[in-house]
């Protein structure tokens, strides 16, 4: 096929400064195309027959790609452009492809998204239907972040996710000496404080109870909890199934393999329905908690895992070593395995966390309404209808920002700690 | 001196402390896994009692008497429980299949793309991949299905593909295969795949007696075209399509009727779990391709092995070696997700036997059970099948 259209001969240095202006004529006849009729709805290629017309622009842009391909042209700019998008046919095909694709969907994506969008406003009528409805997010913003929880009591939300935050930030910059008893406030101490400031009922506190509990920060308050509890389970499942001792081994493997093998909405089914059944008759346990230790124990079956794998990569030539110095059991892992192995899972722990915030959404199956469920609620409110595509893509924003830098802190501690060893 | 008979007694069992240090903890163990268990059958028993259930799995003979949506066998209201939760296991079965079809297919192209020289293809399926990785799944199933499908017109202005397919918010409508002698056709299909093994491996011993190469693969493709082909002109089988036809229901509603239905809760999810799962894969495959080393591809250049060879005989084998094992357990992840088609109301085993049949009986403790063990079930077969299977594939050292 190449051969056929190449009149001109192969595109050459010599003939630089015939092939680059065709090239570029013609590449650009072919972008033209494109725009005019995804913007201004004018067909600039009518004249062609109808099937061939559809094609106008990725045969312009081929034949354009194919002038421009020209070897070690001595031009910077033609020659990165080359190797990195226009190296052979197929790629100069694709590239034209994927090109085309995001100048047909990006505009009028965008003009949905913020141009045509209605941000002014307090009810459903103020939307237009040109764009999207962002009122509904604005309306509804503190129930998604607080779920049903009083207005008046909100600043306990906040200060307690704004001391955790200040915690957790100090954790990286206090002295070396101290960062063993913040770690120890952090986990023993901190949750307590932070449940009372939330759930109330005592320290002249109003007790706000747990079904109006909601939204974002809900999300966040079963992670950090369920977080902070399934890791010393974790921990003790880990050195269990590498135990020498049979009982504590395959109790050990058959709880972790047992959670791992059933699906979150099964272990919340059990928690809300099953559970009941198991406690003594008069004996009542909130939903949320059962549904925060049926996480905790599921979470911990992965997190067991993960810290085996960096008991694992240990050299045994530390329990040896350890061992000859006296130590017993556990003196040797708490004192010189599992500060070692701690450190190197950090980035698996955090993997851990990423997943646990992205199954959070799961607990409206058994009727919890955080971020998600409250987007469900909300769009069913007769006076919000049909604005379930703007909840949707609001919470995937929302999501997506936090996981995804999660994701990249997680990255970068995998970095920092290869090249440690 | 006779420290091993001290040892043994029992007065030396607790004052031999390595004994004692072994034996505790696991007596211990031991002690709290029976007392939480009796305790919880105590307090199950009790309550069980004072509401006037008895435990047992009579009722999964009794007639279930709820409707459900779509099924893969036949159903109605009059069937039993037992026939409501295989009606559940196998539409979570049908899910699974479908979304790692796609789930696979997507991922192999998008983490092959990810390493394409092409800057901007290789940038777009990156993007792609940190996009719908940090979704939750929940929020995309969501979104598909409440979003995206709905926004598809009634079934009288149906999208038509190809007067083929009708897409509508009713679901997809395709055309229903109505086989004469099936059998016959099934039977050649199967003689046809058993032909091509024995053409494989004759291929394979002649190239290792003589070094030379049959075509097998187009001697296969031969008989795998020739035979069925065959059934159609001599065997009486034969194919006509039953064609899905728009029908006037009452003044205002129109639907399909005929053809096989492919409602929108199962291509919502199929589509969520497969663009949720191609995003884990493709790290996988590109993890494995770039495992292995390019030492390897120029040896075997410079042995005279076609590029084809080159990616069939040396890159694959060793790349799969690093690809299967997390692959699998994405497998597992994507069987393990479809129970979220419970959110959306997709008839699965959680939906018709976690949610309908429980709310019915009553019947908490065994249902919830039942539905954890298939999922068990599932997972430790899958998982011990790839253990095996990766022991097959495994480096054998001499």
């Amino acid at each position: 096929m190449i051969k056929n259209i190449n009149f001109l001969g192969k595109p050459s240095r010599e003939k630089f400064s015939l092939f680059v202006p065709i090239g570029i004529f013609l590449l650009s006849l072919g972008l033209i195309d494109v725009v005019f009729n995804s913007f201004f709805d004018v067909n600039i290629t009518s004249f062609f027959p109808r099937g061939l017309n559809y094609f106008t622009p990725l045969i312009f842009g081929f034949l354009g790609l194919y002038y421009l391909r020209i070897e070690f042209s001595g031009n910077k700019m033609l020659d990165k452009l080359n190797i990195n998008i226009n190296s052979n046919w197929f790629n100069s095909i694709l590239t034209l492809l994927i090109i085309f694709v995001l100048i047909q969907n990006i505009p009028p994506l965008l003009n949905w998204l913020i141009i045509d969008a209605n941000f002014v406003g307090t009810t459903k009528k103020d939307c237009t239907d040109s764009g999207a409805c962002w009122i509904f997010i604005k309306i509804w913003f503190p129930r998604l972040m607080y779920g049903l929880y009083p207005d008046a009591e909100l600043w306990r939300i906040n200060t307690s996710f704004i001391m955790l935050i200040t915690l957790v930030v100090a954790l990286f910059y206090i002295p070396v000496k101290l960062k063993k008893y913040l770690i120890i406030f952090l986990i023993f101490v901190f949750p307590f404080i932070m449940f009372n400031l939330i759930h109330g009922g005592n320290f002249g506190l109003v007790w706000v109870e747990t079904t109006a509990w909601g939204g974002l920060s809900l999300t966040f308050i079963i992670s950090v909890f369920a977080l902070i509890l399934c890791f010393p389970i974790g921990m003790f499942l880990a050195l269990g199934r590498r135990s020498s001792a049979p009982v504590t081994r395959y109790s050990s493997i058959g709880f972790i393999e047992f959670w791992r093998g059933v699906p979150l909405i099964t272990v919340l089914f059990m928690a809300s329905v099953m559970f009941p059944m198991f406690l003594p008759d008069g004996v009542y346990m909130d939903k949320l908690f059962r549904v925060i230790i049926a996480i905790t124990l599921f979470e911990a079956a992965y997190m067991a895992e993960v810290i085996r794998g960096g008991l694992q990569a240990l050299p045994r030539g530390q329990y040896d070593a350890a061992k000859s110095l006296g130590m017993g059991y556990w003196r040797l892992h708490m004192l010189v395995i599992l500060p070692q192995a701690l450190k190197l899972v950090i980035p698996g722990i955090a993997n851990t966390f990423l997943a646990l915030v992205k199954d959070t959404p799961l607990i409206l199956v058994v009727g919890l309404l955080e971020l998600v469920g409250m987007i469900d609620m909300a769009k069913t409110n007769p006076e919000w209808l049909g604005l379930a595509t703007e909840g949707y893509i609001f919470a995937g924003i929302l999501f997506w920002i936090i996981c995804f830098n999660m994701s990249r802190y997680s990255q970068r501690l995998e970095e920092k700690y290869k090249t440690d060893r | 001196m006779n420290l091993k008979s001290t040892d043994s007694s029992i007065a030396g069992f607790f004052t031999s402390k390595s004994k004692f240090r072994y034996y505790l903890p696991q007596i211990l163990t031991l002690l709290g896994i029976i007392f939480i268990f009796g305790y919880f059958s105590y307090n199950a028993q009790v309550n069980m009692d004072n509401r006037g259930i008895d435990f047992g799995l009579r009722f999964l003979g009794e007639e279930a008497s709820f409707d459900i949506q779509f099924s893969l066998i036949e159903y109605s209201g009059a069937s039993t429980y037992a026939r409501a939760y295989l009606v559940g296991f196998l539409n979570t079965i049908l899910v699974a299949v479908i979304g790692i079809f796609f789930a696979t297919i997507l991922g192999v192209t998008i983490g092959i793309a990810r390493l394409s020289p092409n800057y901007l293809i290789a940038k777009v399926s990156e993007w792609y991949i940190e996009i719908f990785r940090n979704i939750p799944l929940l929020l995309q199933l969501f979104f598909w299905y409440f979003a995206a499908l709905r926004a598809l017109p009634l079934p009288k202005e149906a999208i038509n593909i190809f007067d083929i397919a009708y897409l509508s918010i009713k679901g997809l409508y395709v055309p229903k295969f109505v086989w004469t002698n099936f059998s016959v056709f099934f039977i050649s299909i199967v003689t046809a795949l058993v032909g091509i093994f024995f053409v494989f491996k004759y291929a394979r011993i002649q190239q290792e007696k003589s070094g030379k190469r049959i075509p097998a693969f187009l001697i296969s493709l031969g008989i795998f075209i020739v035979l069925p082909l065959l059934t159609f002109l001599i065997g009486g089988v034969s194919l006509t399509f039953e064609h899905p036809e728009l029908k006037q229901l009452s003044k205002t509603i129109f639907n399909y009727i005929g053809g096989v239905a492919i409602i929108p809760e199962l291509m919502a999810l199929a589509a969520a779990l497969s663009l949720y799962t191609a995003t884990f894969i493709a790290e996988c495959v590109r993890a494995g391709i770039m495992g292995v080393t390019k030492g390897q591809k120029e040896a075997a250049a410079s042995i005279g092995l076609t590029p084809g060879q080159i990616l069939r005989l040396v890159v694959m084998p060793q790349a799969l070696r690093i690809i299967i094992p997390p692959t699998t357990n994405q497998y597992l992840n994507l069987t393990k997700n479809s129970s979220l088609a419970a959110a959306i109301a997709y008839p699965d085993i959680v939906l018709v036997f976690a949610g309908t049949a429980m709310m019915q009986t009553g019947r908490a403790i065994e249902i919830v059970s039942i539905t954890m063990l298939t999922y068990l079930s599932l997972s430790i077969a899958i998982s011990v099948f790839m253990n095996w299977y990766n022991k097959k594939i495994a480096i054998k050292e001499k």
